[in-house]
């Protein structure tokens, strides 16, 4: 059983990345069957985690651990409940009749494979997000997401406003991504784990403690970019540059919604404070309005549903704000209705697009008697949209208005004309390009295939259909998730009823009303909007252009200043450094040691005597070369020294790299083609001088101190008792470096060869840019 | 610089200079010696014998890339672990032949070794004809 369910885990999370590498292969060798055999996945994921709907139901939320880093108490973990179900439910169901649409929409495209595989590879990320049983996965999963969204959003990478959409996208939603990560660690050090049971067990004391506004700040933070919401929504309507299945399934039950789902799993902890209600409600509220009111200055029919979108992230963000039992089954209601109804709208305009060669509202008509199946289809959905009953859609929104009571009469304010807007966008999709008379289209008017039609009547279907088992459905799904928000059972209410005397069907009434009025005068509502938005030249998407621009400055500005390119003064503050490093501890803390004439025999006299006199020629020598050879001198006497004073192995070293060095500093020097005598001034020289001399004394004092300490010989011993018996090796420093501290020595020859490949690289380049010019421009610069 | 009793002695040196180094660096293991100094020697060796036959004569002999000596000497060091940690004990332990007379380490050695001179000579020759062969 255990073994068993670990497998179930493991090939949940890995099924749709398996795919995703199977998909270029599946798409060459089957051609126009490849969406079809590769949707296998995501549906029999679907029927797997529908398996589950029973035991979630009964309130047995399911948990699956695998042991990922055991030493630092990391498990990859799953977490069923209502909430990741419903949401896993749709990610696959969804995704599987996309993966078919655009299989068939990018029939002819000669990267249909690829495209495909983005789209899988973003589902795993999308389901492994919601599945996933604390902050470690979540945040790898959520990255994921921005970063295969990214290739999804960009994929048409000719184009330079898809990569900018797609680069936009990527860094907006990456900075959530960093908040979420502090978020998690916020939370570890309160509650000690990285899963969400841990985080769940400290309750209502989270709330109190110091943490909480930080908490609170970064999640919604990594929440409201994620999800689109004010002052974060710009890159959405631009992530529209994606092909239409993206727009379909990112911006229906996936990628934006992640925002709403991580509010919604964190509300038991979370909600329910003031800060939290004002925080959520506010921006909801203005995101909401917001969107609703661009989505009506739009004729391109995408951008209208994208601008609906962040309506509808809005809309959700601020039911999650009022909380309450009612709102969280509306917030279930209205997450499940948008997602059908929008990616259905979403593939309907796909064919649409394909089917004519336009999206312009105002350049489309009567297309009903040709497009007559995508007509029904997207029909149903605006219907939905709209909320007329006995749609899914209408059950969310009498769920929304009895939300809260009439004291919060500025919150359903905002709820009816939000929703208002919103059903005039269903009406304007649903009766625009099909109804009135026939305009002329660049192509067609041509209906979609049978794999593209196919998806959005089943989804346009679902939301009518729920009408024949609302109860069941309320049970099942709704009542499960939104105890999954609340923390607690919820008890399901959902049933057909017409209560005259409620207020929500009279609110109801009141958002039909204001639509149909507005609809009736949409073309002036839209020239009115549009010329707004067109007087204020300034948009949060050109807002974002200046932010990247001061920042791309910034670091221009930043790299002049500490990256100058003058050697000279990189040495000098490299030792000034090294100067104070020296110095500050010797004078302040410590005290100077004292300095005792050394004991020594004749011959260790002529050795020092040998270095000194090397030393004293660099400092006097008249010429480059002269003054390499002397330094070279000095080394070997130090080589020299090592060697009697017992470290032979040193002191070969030291010979042979002073060999080495002399022989490639000399190199460097005909390359450099510096003067043959030193050109400095007299006052640098004493100012270097004095720099090299305080560097000096300041090693020569440290390391007389470090001999004044008393020798710890454990280490020494060790080495000395263990080389031979433990490494078979007599030479205590060549067994250290190969077998005791191997690991450091392979980190060292790594570092040694990759120094290598940077000289080179360096050489090869200085010859690349034309020698003659930038050797004039370092003369002058050392002048 | 370069007369004829340079660059006679310089091969003859050159050749000696690298059958010590690879003395050098077998004996490391109990005597003094070892990798690095084995490789600085043969460095050495190598950096003289171009000053007096020439860059271009140098990568002649050595046929390849001298940075790809380097990565070589890298690859071999990291494999010379990989063989105890197939053996399942923890990666870099050494394993020996009978009587101990070679064993990972020694190949861990010589991967050192081939780091030092690969990397060494690469700049040093680099330096000399911009790291292109003619």
């Amino acid at each position: 059983m255990e073994l068993s369910f670990d497998v179930f885990a493991v090939s949940i999370l890995l099924a749709p990345f398996i795919a995703a590498l199977l998909a270029p292969l599946v798409s060459r060798g089957t051609g126009p069957a490849a969406g079809w055999i590769l949707a296998i996945a995501p549906a029999a994921l679907f029927a797997c985690l529908f398996s589950f709907i029973g035991d979630v139901a009964a309130g047995v939320p399911q948990r699956i651990a695998i042991d990922w880093v055991p030493a630092l108490g990391l498990s990859l973990g799953f977490y069923i409940d209502g909430l990741s179900l419903t949401f896993g439910l749709l990610i696959t169901g969804i995704g599987a009749l996309i993966i078919v649409y655009a299989s068939a929409y990018l029939s002819s495209h000669p990267q249909r494979g690829r495209f495909l595989a983005f789209m899988l590879a973003f589902m795993g990320a999308m389901l492994g997000l919601v599945l996933a049983d604390g902050f470690v996965s979540l945040f790898v999963f959520w990255e994921l997401t921005s970063v295969t969204s990214f290739l999804l959003i960009g994929f048409d990478t000719a184009r330079v406003e898809a990569r900018r959409a797609a680069l936009q996208a990527l860094v907006v939603t990456g900075i959530g991504g960093m908040a979420l990560l502090a978020a998690g660690v916020l939370l570890h050090s309160a509650s000690g784990t990285w899963d969400y049971a841990g985080a769940f067990a400290l309750g209502g004391a989270l709330r109190v403690s110091a943490i909480y506004p930080w908490l609170l700040g970064l999640i919604a933070l990594a929440a409201f970019t994620k999800s689109a919401q004010w002052p974060f929504h710009f890159w959405l309507p631009n992530a529209m540059e994606a092909p239409t299945p993206v727009s379909a399934y990112l911006h229906s039950a996936t990628m934006v919604q992640a925002g709403v789902y991580l509010l919604a799993r964190m509300s038991p902890v979370l909600g329910g404070t003031p800060q939290w209600m004002l925080l959520l409600s506010v921006v909801g509220g203005v995101t909401l309005l917001w969107g609703a009111l661009v989505a009506l200055s739009q004729t391109d029919l995408k951008q209208m549903l994208a601008q609906t979108t962040i309506a509808s992230l809005g809309l959700l963000v601020l039911l999650l704000g009022i909380g309450g039992e009612t709102a969280a089954i509306a917030v279930a209601a209205y997450f499940v209705a948008h997602a059908l109804y929008k990616a259905a709208l979403f593939l309907v305009v796909g064919i649409i697009d394909k089917g004519t060669g336009t999206r312009d509202i105002t350049a489309l008509g009567g297309l009903r008697d040709s497009l007559t199946i995508s007509f029904i289809a997207g029909g149903l959905a605006a219907i939905s949209m709209f909320g007329l009953p006995p749609f899914l859609g209408w059950f969310a929104k009498e769920e929304m208005y009895a939300s809260t009571g009439l004291d919060g009469w500025v919150l359903l304010a905002v709820m009816v004309a939000g929703n208002a807007l919103l059903s005039v966008v269903a009406l304007a999709i649903a009766i625009r390009p099909f109804m009135g008379t026939l305009k002329p289209t660049p192509s067609g008017p041509k209906e979609g295939p049978f794999a593209m039609w196919l998806g959005p009547s089943l989804m346009g279907l679902a939301g009518l259909a729920v009408v024949f088992v609302v109860g069941t459905y309320g049970d099942l799904v709704l009542a499960p998730m939104a105890g999954a928000i609340v923390g607690e059972a919820v008890e399901n209410h959902l049933y057909l009823h017409f209560d005259p005397l409620g207020l929500p069907l009279w609110l109801s009434v009141v958002t039909w009303a204001v639509a149909g009025l507005v609809y009736w005068r949409l073309d002036t509502v839209r020239e009115v909007l549009a010329g707004l938005l067109r007087r204020v030249r300034w948009s949060f998407d050109k807002g974002f252009d200046q932010v990247m621009f001061a920042l791309v400055q910034l670091a221009g500005a930043m790299t002049r200043v500490l990256h100058h390119g003058r050697l000279e003064l990189y040495v000098g503050i490299l030792f000034v450094a090294l100067a104070l490093a020296l110095f500050v501890p010797l004078s302040v803390a410590g005290s100077w040691p004292a300095i005792a004439a050394p004991e020594l025999l004749p011959h260790e006299w002529a050795v020092l005597a040998l270095g000194v006199v090397g030393v004293v020629t660099v400092v006097l020598a008249r010429s480059r070369l002269l003054a390499v050879l002397a330094l070279g001198v000095q080394g070997l006497a130090v080589g020299l020294l090592f060697i009697l004073f017992g470290a032979p192995d040193l002191g070969f070293t030291q010979l042979m790299v002073e060999a080495i060095s002399v022989v490639i500093v000399a190199l460097v020097m005909t390359r450099l083609h510096l003067d043959a005598k030193d050109p400095r001034p007299l006052e640098d020289l004493w100012r270097d001088g004095a720099l090299a001399l305080i560097c000096g004394l300041g090693v020569a004092g440290l390391l007389l101190k470090v001999l004044a300490v008393p020798f710890d010989a454990r280490l020494s011993e060790f080495f000395a008792a263990n080389s031979y018996a433990l490494a078979h090796g007599r030479n205590v420093v060549n067994v250290i470096l190969v077998d005791f501290r191997g690991l450091d020595t392979l980190g060292e020859i790594s570092v040694v060869m990759a120094a290598g490949i940077a000289v080179l690289t360096l050489i090869r380049r200085q010859k690349r840019d034309a020698p003659g010019a930038r050797r004039g421009a370092r003369k002058g610069a050392a002048a | 610089m370069s007369t004829l009793i340079f660059r006679t002695m310089a091969r003859l040196v050159a050749i000696v200079m690298i059958v010590f180094s690879l003395y050098i660096l077998l004996r490391g293991h109990n005597e003094p010696g070892g990798g690095f100094i084995g490789g600085l020697i043969a460095a050495s060796a190598i950096a003289l014998f171009a000053m007096a036959h020439g860059v271009g004569r140098v990568r002649q002999v050595l046929r390849v890339n001298p940075i790809a000596i380097a990565g070589a000497g890298v690859v071999l060091a990291a494999l010379s672990g990989v063989l105890s940690a197939l053996t399942g004990q923890s990666y870099l332990t050494g394993l020996w032949l009978p009587a101990y007379a070679f064993g990972t380490p020694g190949l861990f050695d010589i991967g050192v070794y081939f780091a030092v001179v690969g990397t060494l000579v690469a700049i040093a020759l680099a330096l000399e004809d911009d790291g292109e062969a003619h």
